[in-house]
């Protein structure tokens, strides 16, 4: 086994946090691996330190035995080192040829040679199977498409070892596993790949050889082929996963909680972005909204939480009654953007668990005594599980996972009768995961209603009652949570079953 | 033609040509992801080095080159300030602009022994493309080259690589580096470039439309010169209009001024004009394209 790349005792602080602590990781050439980790585990720092980005506090990296000093990203690129962001580094105006060449331009006669640009981008392209228009500009295309033009780049420059940081957060399952089979094909020219996921089934897909980080540390090493999800989980978390209680039925009783009728939506540009959408949740039922990315999921969440009109036409019913323009108190909202609609930043946690119940707490017309709305949050931490230092600090310090929990916390004690939960696991770890599913069901349990738009068709299936689906703005299917996801990828790729 | 008519099209080049070089120094910046606001200083410092060093050697050219130098140079603060100490670039154009202003005030005292307005016969203008030996006469030669240079500056930003780069930098720093680019020596050098277009705007506005340093002579064309550049959509072709405007504006109000309008009037009028033309220019290209937004 010819090693690509070692990281060699890595440790490397920001402030009080150890996000590496000694680390050492190998990965050989024409090997697929994964380092997995829950969030916070350190994987993305150890991953840019091996990018340059960061500089290790001690520790040092290999590169083909030899030892190598990474003070930028071009340093790592000058020794074969090529990263996929998560967040891509793709610049929106340029074509894909331009941005695959940036930095490594063919030059002729003082110029930029585009047809020579052109052919690498074809060349690399049919070689891999990475379909991109040399021409298209990036801003134009599909994320799918982005993230090949991050691969090309890297392929371009060269890399022998290949960084990819969870790359398939903004795939579709069908994507995923065409990514997967080109890292096959890429590894098999020798390249090294790093797959930084926090997904087991795409490592057990997909990969030859795994670590697991779990705090800063390397908390196990194994080959693919000789372990399982249950493994993987115990290295990660530090215990097994408590098995889930056999699925429960949801027992929807009564009328609708919430009722939509013939929804249509139209964009700026007059363009329907829903199109005659109507459904029903009853309460005790949770009903699942799967779709490929903007696919109309914002619009209708918008539209149910009040947060738009409804548009020219289409009504929504809460218990019968038309939804109050401007946030409706009546629904309950768990966001996607964590700290952006979800939160508001300048708060402390204990403010933000507030908004919403500060009549309850209130004396008189002014007074809220201080005291008591830090003792309801330290009491809400507590039955949420958010771990925090203190209530005091501001809500943008929490990590995903207990920002995740604080919302919960805010949303679930309103009482509402309907929940309008978005991507409620997307960033959180297995542990918050499994914590939020609980609470979701619970709420369901005690009869609300819950919309759950999430992208993970596997949590879709474990949670909802119903899966609804949406394609290019329109209602196409509806399936039982025991649909396969195949059938339920045909439906959101428009080839209806 | 006759001789009047020329010599207006020359009187509106002429004035068109240090609002150009200008912009197309800000230009560059803004393509680069520099915000620089600050082109009246670089602009008025232009005007000041290429008296001095013209006055000490008797030679426009030198002139010009001792804009050049002075004014990169100059721009280096500028260029700490933006780029590597990333202040905002409001508060770095106000601080630079009032530097020019009271250091040439301040210079012109020491240097020429009196405020307001200093003109010599030891101070040398730039000739006539006529007196270079060419069939063109009133025109100087800088005006020509700043054409030449949006032309070139063009084609270097759309075909080259170092074009490609700065393109590249402007768009998304983060992605630059990424990509192993550095994106700070791209930011220091257009803002040194930017620098050296400043100071051949400032000698054609010294040395060529007239031949004399006087305190806040650059008088808001640098101002003049970034609404251009905003109003270009960073095409260096578009930025043409916009000056020509300014020029046609400068050279009616001249003419105006020749035939009984009050001075100060006429002095207002070609600011006035491109401003109003350039808002209105703006608000009908904003009805073409309706903003689009999705919520």
């Amino acid at each position: 086994m010819e090693l690509a790349a070692e990281l060699v005792g890595v440790t490397k602080r920001f402030g009080p946090v150890l996000a590496n602590d000694g680390v050492d990781l190998a990965v050989a050439r024409g090997e697929v691996h994964a380092v997995v980790g829950e969030n916070g585990a350190g994987k993305s720092t150890l991953m840019s330190v091996l990018y340059g980005l960061h500089r290790p506090d001690s520790g040092h990296v290999l590169r083909a035995g030899q030892r190598i000093r990474l003070r930028s990203p071009a340093d790592a690129i000058r020794h074969g080192l090529g990263m996929v962001h998560q967040r891509f580094r793709l610049f929106p105006d340029l074509t894909v040829a331009e941005n695959v060449v940036i930095g490594a331009e063919p030059v002729t006669a003082g110029r930029l040679d585009r047809a020579a640009a052109h052919r690498a981008v074809t060349d690399l392209s049919d070689r891999y199977g990475l379909r991109a228009d040399p021409s298209a500009r990036v801003g134009t295309l599909p994320v799918g498409v982005r993230q090949r033009v991050e691969i090309l780049r890297a392929l371009h420059r060269r890399a022998e070892v290949l960084i990819l940081d969870e790359p398939t957060a903004v795939l579709t399952p069908g994507e995923a596993d065409r990514l997967f089979e080109v890292l096959r094909t890429v590894a098999a020219t020798g390249v090294a790949i790093l797959l930084v996921t926090h997904k087991l089934t795409e490592v057990l897909a997909a990969s030859d050889r795994v670590t697991v980080l779990r705090q800063g540390r390397v908390t196990g090493r194994f080959t693919t082929a000789g372990t399982d999800a249950d493994e993987l989980v115990h290295a990660m978390i530090g215990r097994s996963l408590t098995p889930p209680a056999p699925r429960r039925l949801a027992r929807p009783d009564g009328a609708p909680a919430l009722g939509v009728q013939d929804l249509t939506v139209r964009d700026g540009d007059d363009v329907p972005r829903l199109t005659a959408v109507s459904f029903a949740v009853r309460p005790g039922e949770i009903v699942g909204i799967a779709g490929v990315a903007g696919s109309g999921q914002r619009e209708l969440i918008d539209a149910v939480t009040g947060l738009r009109p409804p548009g020219e036409s289409g009504r929504i019913l809460l218990d019968g009654l038309p939804v109050r323009q401007g946030r409706d108190p009546r629904v309950a909202y768990v966001p996607e953007d964590r700290h952006g609609r979800a939160t508001a930043p300048e708060l402390s946690l204990a403010e933000d668990l507030l908004m919403g119940a500060q009549h309850r707490l209130a004396r008189g017309r002014f007074g809220l005594p201080s005291a008591a709305v830090r003792a309801r949050a330290r009491d809400l931490s507590e039955r949420f599980a958010i771990s925090a230092a203190s209530v005091d600090i501001p809500i943008s310090a929490l990590s995903g996972g207990n920002a995740q929990k604080a919302v919960l916390a805010r949303e679930l004690t309103r009482e509402s009768r309907v929940i309008v939960v978005e991507e409620p696991s997307q960033g959180v770890d297995v542990g918050v995961r499994e914590r939020v599913h609980a609470l979701l069901i619970e709420a369901r349990d005690r009869g609300t209603a819950v919309l759950l738009q999430s992208s993970e068709l596997a949590e879709l299936r474990e949670l909802a009652d119903r899966i609804l689906v949406l394609f290019e703005g329109r209602l196409v299917a509806e399936f039982t949570p025991d649909a396969t996801e195949a059938r339920l990828g045909q439906a959101m790729t428009g080839v209806l079953p | 033609m006759n001789l009047l008519e020329f010599s207006f099209l020359s009187g509106v080049l002429t004035a068109t040509a240090p609002v150009l070089l200008a912009a197309l120094g800000g230009l560059i910046c803004q393509v680069a992801g520099v915000f620089n606001i600050a082109l009246e200083g670089q602009l008025l410092w232009g005007a000041f080095t290429a008296v001095v060093v013209s006055d000490l050697t008797g030679s426009a050219w030198a002139g010009v080159l001792g804009a050049v130098a002075a004014t990169v140079l100059f721009s280096g603060l500028l260029s700490a300030a933006s780029v590597a100490w990333r202040a905002d670039p409001i508060v770095v154009a106000v601080g630079v602009t009032l530097l020019a202003l009271g250091l040439t005030a301040f210079l012109m005292r020491q240097i020429f022994g009196s405020g307001g307005t200093y003109t010599s016969p030891d101070l040398a203008g730039l000739p006539t493309l006529a007196e270079l030996g060419l069939d063109v006469p009133v025109l100087g030669p800088l005006v020509p080259l700043a054409a030449v240079l949006v032309a070139a500056t063009a084609w270097r930003l759309g075909r080259t690589r170092s074009g490609l780069r700065v393109r590249g930098v402007g768009q998304h720093r983060e992605a630059a580096e990424a990509a192993g680019l550095r994106a700070g020596a791209y930011r220091h050098g257009v803002v040194l470039v930017a620098g050296a277009l400043c100071g051949l705007a400032g000698a054609q506005l010294a040395l060529g439309n007239v031949t004399l340093f006087s305190e806040c002579m650059s008088a808001g064309r640098g101002w003049i010169a970034v609404v251009a550049v905003m109003l270009s959509g960073v095409l260096p072709g578009r930025l043409l209009p916009a000056c020509l405007l300014f020029g046609v504006a400068e050279a009616v109000g001249f003419r105006l001024q020749g035939a009984g309008l009050p001075q100060q009037a006429a002095d207002a009028a070609p600011y006035v004009i491109t401003l109003v033309a350039l808002v209105l220019a703006a608000v009908a290209a904003r009805r073409r394209a309706p903003e689009k937004g999705s919520t």
